[in-house]
């Protein structure tokens, strides 16, 4: 492209960097702010209002957060719910989406449009907590994953995905003797690696972010993950919501610093895995707009 | 794809097994094939329906199930007499919503969250699209974009912890700064006033960086020779910005604006319900926190499933309404 080197493009430029800059700053200020803040003291807080760089460092938030077991025991559940769930939730996902993208099944129509259906209407939370509730999952592990194993959205990107394999591939396996089960597992998913780690990652996001389910179908506090302990300890201990049950281990309003410790003890593993979720999750969101 | 889901594959079907045919030089899958043919290919092709069985179960179950459980909305459902043996209402439940006052309160802040977030939200991914594409310098190009996409993959509930520690009344940073400019401080998470611009500020916080994508894809694609063009005649950047750019990416939002009608009643439970606290419940109480309040709360599953059931099928209807104004624009449609 020609450099267009005008005055006027010029000062076009400065405003737009400029203002690109602080939006971008802007974006990430609060994280900042709420890092810098978990690390120094209550102290240090009080007395300096803007806290980027602390003059006071200090771990006192995070002792005191893991000197009971609420945070602990929460991020143990959310770990093993996200490991979990995005395993069984790829199986699941990628069983059904490879069945669908066989274009000689009988009966592929009527499914896919099944499967389409829910994306625009659903029974609800009532009708679905009474499901939940009869398959005896309340208040198991198992209904923060089974009752949202597949999602529709990632079901119908594999398939397309799996679609838009050459099909000569999978004539010469057959000719070659391999059975459908064969030709999956050992020529299908291998080649689909990209695909499976971008819809791997868009579940684990997901049951990591896990609250609602929670809400809905935990009473047993000891089952809680991070981010229902996380509102407990900063929304609820506000004292401002109308719900304010189960504050067992937190009764008097824990510190900003605390709260802060919490945030980021509940946005370190999203941020740690940030950097592929950006250059996948921004190839996944194009693949979902295109049409099935 | 859902109005001929038959016919639309059955061409596909047979093309492609035509096309196999003659590739492979056989006539056994030929299109046309008879009844005992199909029998054959169902059996041929067992594995594959037993991979598609326990994601169709899933779908039966938590999907299917749940919609049929609609009929409790015609019923006083009682946990120990069942679906079966609950008796039959009629429209009952329905009777009592529109005549219940909370109704229109719901309604309207509904539709006033839905209006606010149109005009406030909607307009700032195009804004900050445009902005990124007038960057020619690849790599802060690239820096901002990760910058802003950081919130989307936050929760909710990361979300609004965070603007609830800096709005605290209790040495919140927002509420100290205010102190420092001397005014007062703002109770803003109690108030009614408050919760309508914080709702649409943590929205556009979360989402306005990930929302650029598709724009930024469909700038990608508009012809450079265009922007030459134009530069010969003189136009200014920000002429090339309104008058190549912008018409470039119309369709694309003309299509998210439509769309965005089918989404008026869904308004983010997650979000909300975070938000919702006795102070703000006035404006804040929209169709499924009061579902999920009346429902599970305090146990009214009959009722609280009448008004699921009314907000799932406006939330149909607008759907399709939706879709059927993005095919009369001349734009494709979601299905």
């Amino acid at each position: 492209m020609v450099q267009d080197k005008t005055i006027s493009s010029r000062i076009f430029d400065i405003v737009n960097y400029t203002l690109l800059s602080i939006i971008g700053l802007v974006t990430i200020l609060p994280f900042l702010h709420v890092i810098a803040g978990s690390f120094t003291t209550v102290t240090e807080l009080a007395q300096k209002q803007f806290v980027l760089v602390p003059t006071v460092w200090s771990l006192d938030a995070y002792k005191y957060v893991f000197s009971t077991n609420t945070v602990f025991r929460s991020l143990g559940v959310s770990v093993g719910v996200t490991f979990l769930g995005t395993l069984f939730s790829m199986l699941l996902t990628c069983l059904m989406a490879y069945g669908l993208s066989r274009r000689d099944l009988d009966g592929r129509n009527f499914i896919m449009f099944m499967v389409l259906f829910t994306m625009l209407f659903s029974g609800g939370m009532i009708p679905t907590f009474l499901v939940v509730k009869e398959m005896g999952l309340i208040d198991t592990y198992a209904a923060l994953i089974v009752p949202t194993a597949i999602n529709a959205f990632n079901l119908i990107i594999m398939r397309n995905f799996f679609q838009n394999l050459p099909e000569g591939l999978e004539e010469s396996a057959k000719i070659d003797g391999a059975g459908d089960w064969g030709i999956l597992f050992r020529i299908v998913i291998p080649l689909s690696m990209p695909a499976i780690a971008t819809i791997s990652l868009f579940y684990a996001v997901t049951y990591w972010n896990t609250y609602m389910s929670a809400i809905l179908y935990l009473n047993d506090a000891a089952k809680w993950p991070v981010q229902v302990i996380l509102r407990q300890i900063v929304i609820l201990a506000s004292g401002l919501a109308a719900d304010t049950s189960g504050m067992d281990e937190f009764v008097r309003p824990p510190e900003q610093t605390v709260k802060m410790a919490v945030i980021v003890i509940a946005t370190l593993p999203i941020l740690c895995v940030y950097p592929f979720l950006q250059k996948h999750f921004a190839k996944g969101a194009l693949l979902g707009s295109i049409k099935g | 794809m859902l109005q001929s889901p038959a016919g639309f594959g059955a061409e596909r079907k047979s093309e492609i097994m035509s096309e196999t045919a003659v590739k492979t030089g056989m006539r056994k899958d030929a299109p046309t094939i008879p009844e005992s043919g199909r029998m054959r290919r169902i059996v041929k092709n067992r594995a594959i329906y037993l991979m598609i069985l326990p994601g169709f179960l899933y779908f039966l179950i938590f999907k299917y199930i749940p919609m049929s459980g609609l009929i409790i909305a015609f019923q006083d459902y009682q946990a120990y007499l069942g679906v079966t043996g609950s008796p039959w209402v009629g429209l009952k439940h329905f009777e009592r919503l529109f005549t219940e006052p909370m109704f229109f309160t719901i309604l309207g802040n509904t539709l006033l969250l839905f209006f606010l977030n149109l005009a406030f939200y909607f307009p700032v991914p195009i804004i900050l699209a445009l902005m990124l594409n007038e960057v020619r310098r690849e790599v802060f190009k690239r820096f901002i974009q990760t910058l802003v996409y950081i919130p989307h993959f936050m929760s909710w509930v990361i979300i609004v912890s965070i603007s609830f520690v800096m709005l605290s009344m209790d040495r919140g940073i927002i509420n100290e700064l205010l102190v420092m400019a001397g005014f007062e401080k703002i109770n803003f998470l109690m108030s009614s006033d408050w919760f309508r611009p914080m709702y649409v500020l943590q929205i556009i916080w979360r989402e306005a960086g990930w929302g650029t994508i598709i724009y930024l894809a469909a700038m990608a694609a508009i012809d450079p020779g265009l922007y030459e063009a134009s530069r010969i005649d003189g136009a200014s950047r920000f002429r090339q910005m309104w008058h190549i750019t912008l018409p470039s990416i119309r369709s694309v939002i003309v299509v998210l604006l439509i769309l965005k009608i089918g989404d008026v009643l869904e308004l983010g439970f997650e979000h909300i319900y975070l938000l919702l606290n006795s102070m703000n419940r006035d404006v804040a109480e929209i169709f499924d926190t009061y579902v999920y309040t009346a429902g599970l709360k305090q146990g009214q599953f009959s009722f609280s499933t009448a008004v699921g059931f009314f907000k799932s099928l406006i939330g149909l209807i607008l759907v399709m309404l939706a879709n059927w104004l993005a095919k009369k624009a001349g734009e494709e449609g979601i299905y």
